[in-house]
């Protein structure tokens, strides 16, 4: 039996883990072997991006080795799949060698393509990507006063992180002494101030307390750099003394020239996590069309799944779990304190007041994300 | 030629139907319909704003079993 994983990020490397251990002993007697190939022998912990952009993470903070993270069984290389031949069970690397497989997952990820809005890779800062978050810092470091713009392109990655980045900025102008000569205006994309709506109760207050500006029912459409202003598909503009976007993202585009899903998003059963028409190709994390959010966690519960299904076919010949839709997210509320949601298909979030022990949780997570890759927590 | 495009948003909090029409909107073509399946009571009401504001065109919305179908063709 070979398992081939496409994807080194947060799910395809905790299916990997995960199924090391509950198939050892097939392993050891090579009834099965797993194989993992990514585009990368580095894995990033991403939500330590944020972190970057105010100066209080480095970039080498964010990385381990690939290869590190992995149960030492799993045959692991370094060369990205090009094409996918589904109907033959093989998929051949850019080095040119196929790989066979009798069940396949493909966790590749999604990328930014902020060059989809014409001047927004040259008028915005970002902080979702180790170079963008760097800049960001430096600009963010050297802004003196002025209005800064926040907008948020669809569909992105963490859908939280637009309504972090407002409180990380108030707490980062205000250590500074200068949160009264910054004014921030944020803007989004639907007809409130954040997509869960337990979260759009919760924020509006917070926001209206720490003095934030905005405006709903904002599709960035394109950034005119010359002049500062950003305009809105709905007909509106703001101006800006700096703009921070949370960029518009899209599925790798191996994905995509393999016509495996539209925007690079594979359709993917909601449960059981196969792709639409294939029994033994699993699909997890943001590579899914499903509608659930965008974050590691989302693929960290639905590598949990994969893995004890493909496990329990091998071992049993049945899957044992359906995907719930659960997710859980932090929530940095500023520099000291957090809170979090968590919901699946059927239970809204329901948010608790933010505290500091959340904030002291969330920082140690970020040191424990490593042994929940390893599949450990 | 325009195509007609189901967009399943059922029992999703996050990123949400409306959301999720906004994504698959600007992967279609002027003139294709998308038909929205949404379990958020508030879509009757977001959508069309959404819709309305942006200037493409709400062709239906009606609930049935339970369940908003709101069809809107891009026109832009």
């Amino acid at each position: 039996m070979r398992i081939l994983i496409v994807g080194g990020g947060t799910g395809g490397t905790i299916v990997a883990n995960n199924l090391a251990r509950r198939l050892a002993g097939e392993i050891r007697s090579r009834k099965v072997r797993i194989t993992m190939l990514s585009a990368s022998d580095q894995h990033m912990y991403q939500p330590g991006l944020l972190y970057v952009a105010f100066g209080q993470m480095m970039p080498d903070e964010l990385y381990r080795k690939q290869k590190s993270l992995l149960e030492a069984c799993i045959d692991f290389h370094v060369d990205p799949v090009d094409e996918f031949h589904l109907d033959q069970q093989t998929v051949k690397t850019i080095s040119g060698k196929s790989y066979g497989y009798d069940v396949l997952v493909i966790a590749t990820g999604s990328r930014i393509v902020p060059k989809e809005i014409p001047g927004l890779a040259e008028g915005a800062e970002t902080f979702y990507s180790e170079a963008g978050a760097v800049k960001m810092f430096k600009a963010l470091r050297g802004f003196e006063g002025g209005k800064i713009a926040i907008v948020v392109g669809v569909p992105h990655k963490c859908p939280i992180a637009p309504v972090e980045l407002v409180f990380s900025l108030h707490d980062y102008f205000k250590s500074r002494g200068i949160r009264d000569k910054v004014q921030i205006k944020y803007h989004y994309p639907i007809g409130r101030i954040h997509t869960i709506e337990n979260v759009a109760k919760w924020a509006k207050p917070a926001f209206d307390n720490m003095g934030i500006e905005y405006e709903t029912l904002f599709n960035v459409k394109e950034v005119d750099v010359k002049n500062s202003v950003v305009m809105s598909e709905e007909g509106t503009e703001a101006a800006y003394d700096m703009l921070i976007a949370i960029p518009p993202h899209r599925g790798m585009e191996t994905i995509e020239k393999n016509s495996l899903g539209q925007g690079g998003w594979i359709p993917t059963n909601r449960y059981q996590l196969t792709m639409d028409g294939y029994d033994d190709v699993y699909v997890l994390g943001d590579t899914t069309n499903l509608p659930v959010s965008k974050t590691g966690s989302a693929a960290h519960f639905q590598a949990e799944v994969v893995s004890e299904n493909i496990a329990s076919k091998i071992k049993i010949g049945a899957p044992v779990r359906e995907y719930d839709g659960k997710v859980y997210c932090f929530i940095e509320t500023g520099h000291d304190s957090a809170t979090y949601a968590m919901f699946d298909y059927v239970n809204p979030p329901d948010l608790k007041e933010p505290n500091k022990p959340m904030h002291w949780f969330k920082t140690s997570y970020n040191k424990m994300y490593w042994a929940s890759v390893r599949g450990l927590l | 030629m325009s195509e007609l495009k189901t967009i399943d948003a059922r029992n999703t909090f996050c990123p949400g139907p409306l959301m999720e029409l906004i994504t698959y909107m600007k992967q279609a073509n002027v003139g294709d319909t998308l038909e929205l399946l949404s379990t958020d009571e508030g879509s009757a009401g977001d959508v069309p704003d959404w819709v309305n504001k942006v200037g493409h065109d709400l062709i239906s919305s009606e609930k049935i079993d339970g369940v908003w179908h709101v069809k809107v063709r891009k026109a832009k």
